[in-house]
């Protein structure tokens, strides 16, 4: 539950650009303030449906990248998936469309002092921040392999950035439209034990995440996992972010995704009992 | 809404006397959090500078910590959100070490947030909440939570209950304390709560806590959240508010009110205001705009210069007369 050493800002963006990717989109929005600041696993929480909006939630969006010296100032990019009412409402955005943008936010992903062989492992959109996050582990000297999966080839995101950032990329997919038939958990132990993996990255579903932890477990490989829990606010005030998270002294308490994470230690996270209050929870029993 | 954020006002601020009286309780400006949409001020401190608000009003705090109830803890509804978050807080203890010290070093005007499962839980709660130094400005009896278990323990829906929470913990902070109660708008005359919470010793109320509600998600055939009831808050629930702060302000005109519910806009804090809200509260649309509470305050500052008031005290239950006068 480390603070978060840096300030959010809110700031009124303008959208520079859209674009359809597979079954995605990646949008570029103009947030001065936020760009220069942001840094790998952090999120940016968005405003949607304009001025008379009925729709009060922010969207959270892990940062795909972030550009301090663009044409148009600091620049951040998002990937998301049209699903609902909030982000068919931004995929229709045109350029230069106003975009109240709150970040950055959460922490960012923790990198090892040393150089280490990492795996960053993506499913779906879910790899969206990984790309800066391969970028900076290079520039750390770590070596860095990517591992994206999908069930489909137009719901992987990321493969030529993942080329050029990785120093070697596998994809997978359940239909086998692209690369490997698979799953990416299928690949797991093979890379781990080619690459001489010491640390795992991966962002996606909350079940591959935990099959993630549980081999992470099982191979005493540490592993971030950025998770994707549902967000009133993304700054904190909320509570709606919750996860069983046991801390470093043992005690199991229900933490903000938002602040804490979103990226957790695989060990820390009580993923079986997610949406569930575990009963010894601090501060459980006294609802 | 959510695009006037970063815009100021182009022209002067405009000459209107923002200073509210609560009873005993004197604030620069009527434009205060609402509990449990602020935490304890730290997260909005990088959006707003909170000594420039009325006041912090703090999440509801209990006696012991609290795991809240297990996720999913929200829906969005239309103009609105359901939230079952089941009042997560440290406790009292921690929550005084920690968060009040943090608020009163700022400079932050507090008023604290109480909530408890008994009537000696809200009263040993209050006490300790008493001890916390000169920050602590007043005090919010949360007797009207709708995320409990047990319906029987939302203290608010029944006058004789109501009456007997607030004499207790009149009773634990002094007779003097700044002390307001919050009521729950589920209840079939808000009137008569209001009044046995006055007749206990509130100096005043605060109205309204959220509407009971439900989602069905109707991929999963089930309730939206895992407490299957929740506070349904935001803009879709204000003519309710509006109302209730209007039945209670007619028959107790010199009972000082906090407005709140679905607050967006200064012309959402004005209604409230002419409804005989002498201060108001801004919640869910701190979610949608962190720092919603400065920006509303200064547009209820430009509406009511616009009408010509140069005090927010004119207006005060302003739209009772204009009704008298017809």
């Amino acid at each position: 539950m480390s603070a978060n050493t840096q300030t959010p800002v809110q700031v009124r963006g303008e959208v520079i650009s859209t674009r359809r990717v597979g079954d995605y989109y990646q949008m570029t929005i103009a947030a001065p303030g936020i760009a220069e600041q942001a840094k790998p696993g952090q999120f940016v929480a968005l405003a949607v449906g304009g001025e008379s909006t009925s729709m009060l939630l922010r969207r959270a969006f892990s940062i795909y990248s972030a550009n301090e010296r663009g044409v148009f100032g600091g620049t951040v990019e998002i990937v998301f998936a049209a699903l609902g009412r909030g982000t068919r409402w931004l995929a229709q955005l045109q350029a230069h469309a106003p975009i109240d943008v709150v970040g950055p936010l959460g922490r960012p992903f923790p990198i090892p002092a040393t150089p280490t062989s990492v795996l960053l492992i993506g499913g779906g959109y879910g790899s969206a921040p990984l790309f800066t996050l391969a970028e900076l582990l290079r520039s750390r000297g770590c070596r860095v392999e990517m591992l994206l999966g999908a069930s489909s080839a137009a719901r992987l995101f990321g493969i030529v950035e993942g080329r050029r950032a990785a120093n070697q990329i596998m994809i997978a997919t359940e239909d086998g439209s692209m690369g490997q038939r698979g799953r990416v958990t299928d690949f797991l132990d093979a890379i781990v034990a080619r690459a001489g993996i010491e640390l795992i990255y991966a962002c996606g579903p909350m079940g591959m995440l935990q099959a993630i932890a549980e081999f992470a477990n099982l191979k005493s490989i540490t592993a971030q996992c950025l998770v994707e829990e549902e967000m009133a606010c993304g700054i904190g005030v909320c509570m709606t972010c919750v996860l069983p998270i046991r801390g470093s002294d043992g005690v199991i308490r229900m933490t903000r995704a938002c602040t804490a994470g979103p990226s957790f230690d695989s060990g820390s996270v009580l993923w079986s009992e997610i949406g569930t209050i575990p009963a010894d929870t601090y501060g459980a029993g006294g609802a | 809404m959510a695009l006037r954020i970063t815009e100021r006002s182009p022209g002067p601020v405009p000459d209107v006397d923002m200073v509210t009286r609560l009873g005993s309780l004197t604030l620069p400006s009527p434009v205060l959090t609402a509990s449990g949409c602020a935490g304890a001020g730290r997260e909005l401190a990088a959006f707003i500078d909170l000594t420039q608000i009325g006041a912090v009003v703090t999440k509801s705090v209990m006696q012991n910590p609290r795991s809240g109830r297990a996720t999913p803890r929200m829906a969005e509804t239309p103009s609105g959100m359901l939230n079952s978050i089941g009042l997560q807080g440290p406790g009292v203890e921690q929550f005084m070490e920690e968060d009040v010290p943090w608020l009163a070093e700022r400079g932050a005007r507090v008023i604290v947030s109480i909530a408890g499962n008994s009537v000696d839980e809200f009263a040993r709660t209050a006490a300790r909440v008493r001890r916390g130094g000169d920050a602590i400005v007043g005090m919010e009896v949360n007797i009207s939570c709708p995320n409990v278990a047990n319906r029987g323990l939302v203290f608010a829906c029944d006058p004789g209950s109501a009456s007997e929470v607030i004499s207790a913990v009149r009773r634990a902070v002094g007779p003097l304390f700044p002390l307001f109660a919050k009521l729950s708008p589920d209840v079939t005359d808000i009137v008569a709560v209001a009044k046995s919470c006055i007749d206990a010793g509130a100096t005043g109320l605060a109205m309204i806590n959220t509407l009971l509600g439900m989602v069905i998600d109707t991929k999963t055939l089930r309730p939206k959240v895992a407490g299957l009831t929740g506070g349904l808050s935001g803009p879709a629930i204000r003519p309710v508010g509006v109302r209730a702060v209007w039945q209670v302000h007619a028959a107790m005109p010199q009972v000082p009110i906090v407005g709140m519910g679905g607050i967006v806009s200064g012309l959402d804090a004005l209604e409230y205001v002419l409804a005989g809200a002498s201060a108001v509260s801004i919640g869910t649309a701190t979610f949608h705009d962190p720092s919603a509470a400065l920006r509303i305050q200064g547009e209820l500052r430009t509406v009511l210069a616009e009408r010509g008031f140069t005090a927010l005290t004119e207006a005060v239950g302003y739209g009772h007369r204009v009704i008298g006068q017809l």
